[in-house]
This record gives C-alpha cells, sequence and structure tokens, in this order.
C-alpha cells in the first residue's frame, strides 16, 4: 500500500514537451509510473518518449484512457487554467509542480477541486513518490537515483521543503528504514494538500508504521496536525522537525493575521504544542533515522 | 511579500469609492506647506514606513497652520526608523473622530480562503483588544467565488455589536475593501482606525496593503519594484538581482542582502543555498561556526547554470566577504552539474581571490563536484566540492579552516570583466544572453568537442566548424538551456572559442561604486 499513487494509477503529464516536463516524463516513465499521455496545446499528434501528446486533458482521456492523476509543468500564470482543466475533464489528483502560483489563483482552485472532490499537491512541490511504485513530479530527478536513495517501508515522510523531503527518505534508507510514501506538500503559504491531510492519508493506510515530518515556521499546518491527534484522528507515532529556529521573528505580518492565526505560527508555539501531544520533536534533521527506529524497534519488541 | 506604503494604499482606496481623508504625499517641506495650504484646516503629518506604532517614535504630528506645517515636516525627514530613512509624509487633514475601528482580511491557510475581520474597537493594540473582547470582532471566511456580499458584511458588523445608519455604511465599506484586496491580489488588507467622524462619516484614516509577491507581475499599475518581503527598502544589489530573477522565469534566484557594510575585519562570508529548507539548515551550521552571513541567496527549482552564474557574480559583488558557502539539502533531485558549471564560469571570470566550499550533494553531485576539480582545482585557488555524505557542519568548518589559511583576507570588489568577442563572430541568441564562436580559432581545434559537450545537442559541424543545428529563433526560445557546457569545454580543452555573454543589468555600475568607495547607493 501507498498513499495517493501507486503503480496502476494512471497518469498524465500537462506541459510535457516543456524543459521540465520532457525531464520529468523520463524520470518518472523509467521508474515504473503508469505515465498513460501528455498534454500541450497544439502539439497533439507528437509524442513524448513513447508517450502520446494531445491538446487538451479531456481529449487524452477519450483517446488514452480515464486518467487518475495529472502532473502539471506549465509556467505559473498558465498554472489555474491548467489545473481547471484538468479537474473540468474529472481527473482527480493534481501536482502543481511550478513555484510563484499566485496565491488568489490556489485560492479559486481549492474551491473548485472541492467541488469536485479532487485534491491537489502543491504548488511548488517536487511532487510524491511511492517508493518501488510510481512517482508523480520530480523526486529524486532520474529514475535510477530515485531506486537508490529511497526504498520501500513502513515510514511515511510528509515534508514543507523539497529538498529536505529526499534528504529525509535518504538517510532512512540509509538507516535501513524503507517508506511508504513520500510527499513534498509545498513551500507555499497555501497548499491543496497539508501536512494535516497527509497525515490523515497516512493515518489509513496499513503499511505506514510511522510518520516523519518537516515543518517549517509560518502557517497553521504543524498546529492542525497537533488537533488532528488531540482529536484521536491520527494515533501513529510522528517524528518531526521543525525548521526556522533561528529565523527573526519581529517582522509581524499583521494586526489581521495575528487576529485569525491566534498566537499559531512561530517556532515555539509550533514545537510546544507537537510536543504537549507526544510528538518526538527533534533537534537535528539526522535524529530522525534513529529516533525512528527506536521507536519502530520497541514497537516490534512490545508487539 | 511586497507592501505598499500608506500613501500608496490609500489611492487605491479612494479608486474603490471608500472615503480617504483630504490629503497628498509629500517629498519636501515646501510640498507639505503647499497641500497644508490646500486642505485649510489643521493637518497631521505621518511619516511613510513600513514599521507599526509610529505615533510612538515622533512619526505623527499635528499642525494647526501651513507654516508649523512645514516647519514640523523638517524635523520628520530624515528621521531614520529601522532600516528606512524618512523620505515621504502624508499631509491629511485632521479628523475629528467620534468612534475607531478595525477592518481588515487575511489569508486563512486552514480555510483556504480570505477571511473578513471586522472589530467594533479599533486602533492600537487591536489583536489584544481582541483576544479580551471576542463579541467585538467578527471574522467571516469569504467563498472566493461569491466575493464578500453586502449582507455577509452587514451581519458581520452586527455580530460584532453595531446596528443602525452607521451598520450599512460600514459594510458598504467593508465590501469594496474586500473589493480592492481581491483585484490587487493582497495577501493581507488592513483599515486601522476605520472611523466615524463628528460629522458621521465613515472614513479610512490608515490603511495598508500587502501584494501577493507571485501575482505583482500582473499589476504593473502598481509600480513594485521588488516584489519580496523586505522591512525595509530594497538595496541596490538586490534590485540588480530581482531584475534577473524577473526575466527568467526558470528556477528561482532569491538574494537577500543581511549587511551592506561588511567590514574588511568581519567574519563574514558569501552564502549561497539551494532550497528554503537546506539553506536554512546550512545557514544554522554557518552561524554555528561563528560566521555572520552578508547576504542570503537561494538558487532551486532546477534553475539553469546561466542562473546560478549570475547569483554567484552577485554575490561576489560584496566587498570584504571572507569566504564562499554553497550548500542546500545535500540530496537535490536536480542535476546538480549545473550548478557546478555556472559557479566555474562565474568564479574563473571573477579571478575568485577567497576560499569556497560547494556542498553540491544529490543528483549527478560525482559529476558536478568532478567538474569544480576539473576546472577550478589549479592556480592554489582553494574551491573544495562536497556531496551528501558530508553535512553542512562539516562544510562550514572546512570553510574556517580554508579562510584561516587564506590569513582571512578580505575579498576585493573589481570591476565587473567579461570574456570578450571578436566584432562579427558567429553566433546567436540565448534566452538570456549570447553565444559567440569565433570561427577563426576553430581551425586548430583536434577535437571538436563542443558539439559533444552541447546537452541538447544543437551545434552540428558545417566545414569543421561548430554551428547552430536549429533555428536561431528555437534557440533563443530555450533550445539552447544555457548549460555552458560548449562554453567551458573550449575554454578549458581547445582554443577558447566560445563565449557565452550573460549580462547582469546594472552590476557593472555598481561595481564602478564599489571599487571607488561608495557604497550601495
Amino acid at each position: 500500500m501507498a498513499i495517493l499513487v501507486n503503480e496502476r494509477s494512471r497518469v498524465i503529464i500537462q506541459g510535457i514537451t516543456g524543459r521540465e516536463g520532457m525531464v520529468r516524463a523520463q524520470l518518472m516513465k523509467d521508474y515504473g509510473t503508469n505515465l498513460v499521455a501528455g498534454v500541450t496545446p497544439g502539439r497533439g499528434g507528437q509524442d513524448v518518449y513513447g508517450v502520446p501528446v494531445f491538446d487538451s486533458v479531456e481529449e487524452a482521456w477519450e483517446k488514452a484512457g480515464p486518467i487518475d492523476a495529472s502532473v502539471i509543468f506549465v509556467p505559473a500564470a498558465l498554472v489555474k487554467n491548467g489545473a481547471l482543466e484538468a479537474l473540468a475533464a474529472g481527473v482527480k489528483l493534481l501536482v502543481l509542480v511550478p513555484d510563484r502560483v499566485p496565491i488568489y489563483d490556489v485560492l479559486e482552485l481549492s474551491r473548485a477541486a472541492a467541488d469536485k472532490g479532487a485534491r491537489f499537491v502543491g504548488p511548488n512541490t517536487l511532487g510524491l513518490l511511492s517508493p518501488g511504485k510510481a512517482v508523480l513530479g520530480m523526486i529524486g530527478g532520474r529514475a535510477e537515483r530515485a531506486r537508490e536513495w529511497f526504498k520501500p517501508g513502513p515510514v511515511g515522510v510528509t515534508s514543507r521543503s523539497g529538498g529536505m523531503t529526499s534528504a529525509i527518505a535518504y538517510h532512512l534508507t540509509q538507516a535501513g528504514l524503507g517508506q511508504s510514501s513520500i510527499i513534498h506538500v509545498g513551500g507555499d503559504a497555501v497548499v491543496g494538500l497539508s501536512h494535516p491531510e497527509a497525515v490523515e492519508l497516512f493515518e489509513s493506510d496499513p503499511e505506514t508504521q510511522l510518520v516523519a515530518m518537516f515543518g517549517e515556521i509560518g502557517t497553521t499546518q504543524e498546529e492542525r496536525v497537533a488537533d488532528l491527534i488531540e482529536q484521536k484522528r491520527f494515533t501513529k507515532p510522528l517524528v518531526a522537525f521543525i525548521s526556522g529556529k533561528a529565523a527573526k521573528s519581529g517582522t509581524r505580518f499583521s494586526h489581521a493575521g495575528a487576529i485569525v492565526e491566534g498566537g499559531r505560527g512561530s517556532y515555539e508555539t509550533k514545537v510546544t504544542r507537537l510536543r504537549a501531544m507526544g510528538v518526538h520533536v527533534v533537534d537535528s534533521l539526522f535524529d530522525i533515522p534513529k529516533t525512528a527506529r527506536d521507536i519502530l524497534g520497541s514497537k516490534e519488541l512490545s508487539g | 511579500m511586497a507592501r505598499l506604503f500608506e500613501y500608496q494604499s490609500k489611492r487605491l482606496l479612494k479608486q474603490a469609492g471608500i472615503r480617504i481623508p483630504e490629503g497628498d504625499a509629500a517629498s519636501s517641506p515646501e510640498e507639505v506647506r503647499a497641500i497644508a495650504e490646500r486642505i485649510g484646516r489643521p493637518v497631521v503629518l505621518k511619516i511613510q514606513v513600513w514599521v507599526t506604532g509610529r505615533a510612538k517614535i515622533g512619526g505623527i504630528r499635528f499642525a494647526a497652520t501651513p507654516q508649523e506645517a512645514e516647519a514640523v515636516s523638517r524635523e520628520m525627514f530624515g528621521l531614520k526608523v529601522r532600516n528606512f530613512v524618512v523620505d515621504k509624509l502624508m499631509v491629511e487633514e485632521r479628523l475629528a473622530i467620534k468612534s475607531e475601528f478595525f477592518a481588515g482580511l487575511v489569508i486563512d491557510d486552514a480555510a483556504k480562503a480570505p477571511v473578513v475581520i471586522f472589530s467594533s474597537v479599533g486602533g492600537t493594540g487591536v489583536e489584544e483588544i481582541a483576544g479580551r473582547h471576542p463579541e467585538k470582532v467578527g471574522k467571516l471566511t469569504v467563498d472566493i467565488r461569491t466575493g464578500l456580499r453586502e449582507f455577509e458584511a452587514r451581519n458581520l458588523i452586527r455580530r460584532s455589536g453595531l446596528g443602525g445608519g452607521v451598520a450599512v455604511d460600514l459594510a458598504d465599506c467593508l465590501t469594496r475593501l474586500y473589493a480592492v484586496a481581491r483585484t490587487y491580489e493582497a495577501r493581507s488588507a488592513e483599515v486601522n482606525p476605520l472611523v466615524l467622524t463628528e460629522s458621521g462619516q465613515v472614513v479610512a484614516a490608515d490603511c495598508h496593503l500587502v501584494i501577493d509577491d507571485y501575482a505583482v507581475s500582473r499589476h504593473p499599475e502598481l509600480g513594485i519594484e521588488v516584489a519580496r518581503e523586505f522591512d525595509r527598502p530594497p538595496t541596490a544589489l538586490e534590485k540588480i538581482a530581482y531584475q534577473v530573477e524577473e526575466k527568467d522565469y526558470r528556477g528561482t534566484f532569491y538574494f537577500l542582502q543581511m549587511s551592506e557594510n561588511v567590514g574588511p575585519d568581519d567574519r563574514a562570508i558569501g552564502f549561497h543555498g539551494a532550497g528554503g529548507g537546506g539553506s536554512m539548515m546550512s545557514m544554522d551550521a554557518v552561524l554555528r561556526q561563528g560566521f555572520a552571513l552578508a547576504n542570503y541567496c537561494d538558487t532551486s527549482g532546477n534553475p539553469p547554470a546561466s542562473k546560478v552564474y549570475r547569483a554567484a557574480r552577485v554575490i561576489l559583488s560584496q566587498p570584504n566577504i571572507k569566504g564562499y558557502l554553497a550548500s542546500g539539502s545535500g540530496v537535490a533531485s536536480q542535476e546538480q552539474y549545473h550548478s557546478a558549471r555556472g559557479l566555474v564560469k562565474a568564479f574563473h571570470e571573477e579571478g575568485l581571490d577567497i576560499p569556497a566550499v560547494i556542498r553540491l550533494g544529490g543528483n549527478f553531485e560525482e559529476k558536478a563536484i568532478e567538474i569544480l576539480k576539473d576546472y577550478l582545482g589549479d592556480r592554489g585557488r582553494t574551491v573544495e566540492g562536497y556531496g551528501r555524505a558530508d553535512s553542512p557542519d562539516f562544510c562550514a568548518e572546512r570553510l574556517d579552516k580554508l579562510i584561516r589559511a587564506n590569513g582571512s583576507r578580505p575579498h576585493r570588489v573589481k570591476p565587473l570583466t567579461e570574456r570578450t568577442v571578436p566584432p562579427g563572430a558567429y553566433g546567436f541568441d540565448t534566452t538570456t544572453g549570447r553565444l559567440s564562436i569565433d570561427h577563426s580559432r576553430c581551425a586548430g581545434c583536434r577535437t571538436r568537442g563542443c558539439v559533444e559537450a552541447c546537452a541538447p545537442k544543437i551545434l552540428k559541424l558545417e566545414d569543421g566548424r561548430p554551428v547552430l543545428a536549429i533555428a536561431p529563433e528555437d534557440a533563443r526560445k530555450g533550445k539552447c538551456t544555457e548549460c555552458l557546457s560548449c562554453e567551458i569545454f573550449c575554454q578549458f580543452h581547445e582554443r577558447e572559442a566560445i563565449v557565452i555573454s550573460l549580462p547582469i543589468p546594472g552590476l557593472k555600475e555598481y561595481r564602478e561604486r564599489i571599487v571607488h568607495g561608495h557604497s550601495g547607493e
């Protein structure tokens, strides 16, 4: 098992003929992702690494069959249009790779996705990967590297930093701990699928025995994970690292922000709240594998 | 996030039909006087800076006459507030205030929607009041498709304890404020205080809008120079760096100066990170080693070599840095040899005079480190390359050792030089520069290795000379990925016939000023 994507998921790439789209099409295909089509308006009829290209998502659906997920590699200003196109065609999972997508576009997409019962990862994400099964996006960069760095196993990884998603999973692999799925939720202030949604998915995934989370200052994602633990909606062991301890606080966002967030969002509030819920918050990223191993080891003994 | 000044924010409110005090922004005491004369009543003067609590620091003053306004303004211009030097004042009629409210909008990451806030008490310390008196504060999550509707605004105001005619006027104001925020894509908007005057008018006495960085390009009318989160105006070097980022969508280049005045005895280094998480971790390691950071820089999201090159040249425009550290997550998905080539070109053209430690862990790190070794290992230069097995702390320690071995010599900024091209040389435009080949030199070439080195395979041989194998238009549109492979190969293995010019507008002039002893501005 894995979350969101496995080797059977039928996947397309929007923007497959672009600089990033082409390179990552190769990664996804070589890794084993079931990449059934690509879409670039005006380039229908071409192919990229043997993947047929269509003019629209609707056409891809008609000619290549049903689509479970679309990975979007188009310039930031065009992401909203591309994502709405995929949602309209009936795609239920989107991965929005580009950085610098305007926030109101993300808000509109959140609403549109909710209406369709769909979800999206990103924007500003490297994507997600289920070791040995499939990758959506650009985690690992090249298939041979992704196979070397990530191995199947019991740890779910969710991270707000792309580089750290790979780094945590890599160091887990080095410590002999494989991963169920690894997901970069994206670095922006508002993302489609955030930490709380990710840990809920890991909760219902039988393969996942423990979750490793890379959090950052800003937003309320980590506090909302703590809320889920309190509500017993997330019950598996969680090892977390929160980045940004050294960042200067003091540039206050706004009065309005302070009223809405009610004192959440800082390094201290996140760590305090998570620790109060029994989360293993480590002080160094490199402590994650050891802590995970200790927890899983003791579980095996007691089980 | 791109902040607007009060006077800019108020102009947008006015356009949207929200009443603001009569007045204008002034850049000199003479202008202050002229505006005050036009108003013809007692005025208030307010410094235009991104700092809250202006009244406490003498940033808000009153004047009864135009003469007094001019005199008072002389004490306010030039005032230093945090990183600002006051160069603009807002001159406005002094309002007769009956009551103060707060109106605001912020994006809620949990609801993934805008939230509008109204408080029936406003003024300083509104969030504390909100904490103590939640019944005076109404919050409403807005449906992004419908926007804030009039009846919703009216109910929001009612829930904060207000009714009657004023509630209708406030609701109207609130829907217009939402429209301003939505139109200009504000990450946050606040009017504090929103006042009811003695004569019964609802007036926005102050206003702060923060525009979404990523939407700034859709609003050229706002005239925002650098769409970045700053608590001060951008430095000259930051503006140069931002131009680079704005003109090249491939990958991300973020540059922030921590200090514009690094001294020759300071233990400060130039920092070049890759990816937010990895950069932060690496910065922590640098600080633990007892260094200060002259700058923060991040090139990530798979930037082309040309962007990394420009970032390095910007970083090396900072005098007196003692070393250069590049370090990211250590397990990067992007191909690391692009970064390596960008650094090779930059360090050579600079004639690098300080040690550099480059941690390029990730995809193809072996190749990346090999590139650094092959092309920067000579002439006693002290450039070391490391991979994912080497921690940021180890790399910071290495840099410390190299800096000590270098006698802690400070970096000297030199005039900007680029490799030159003979006039009339063969060439074509790339996305952000120009590639030239001096074919007269190609005669002595043994390997023709440039064609082989070209990653996107867009060069071919014609009469034994390398030329473009595709339409020049396609090369310019991005088929030439500016990977720098052909230039580096030709420069180090062959006849130095290929030159890729990657201009950085404004940097030459900036360097001239540095060299001649002037600081940033």
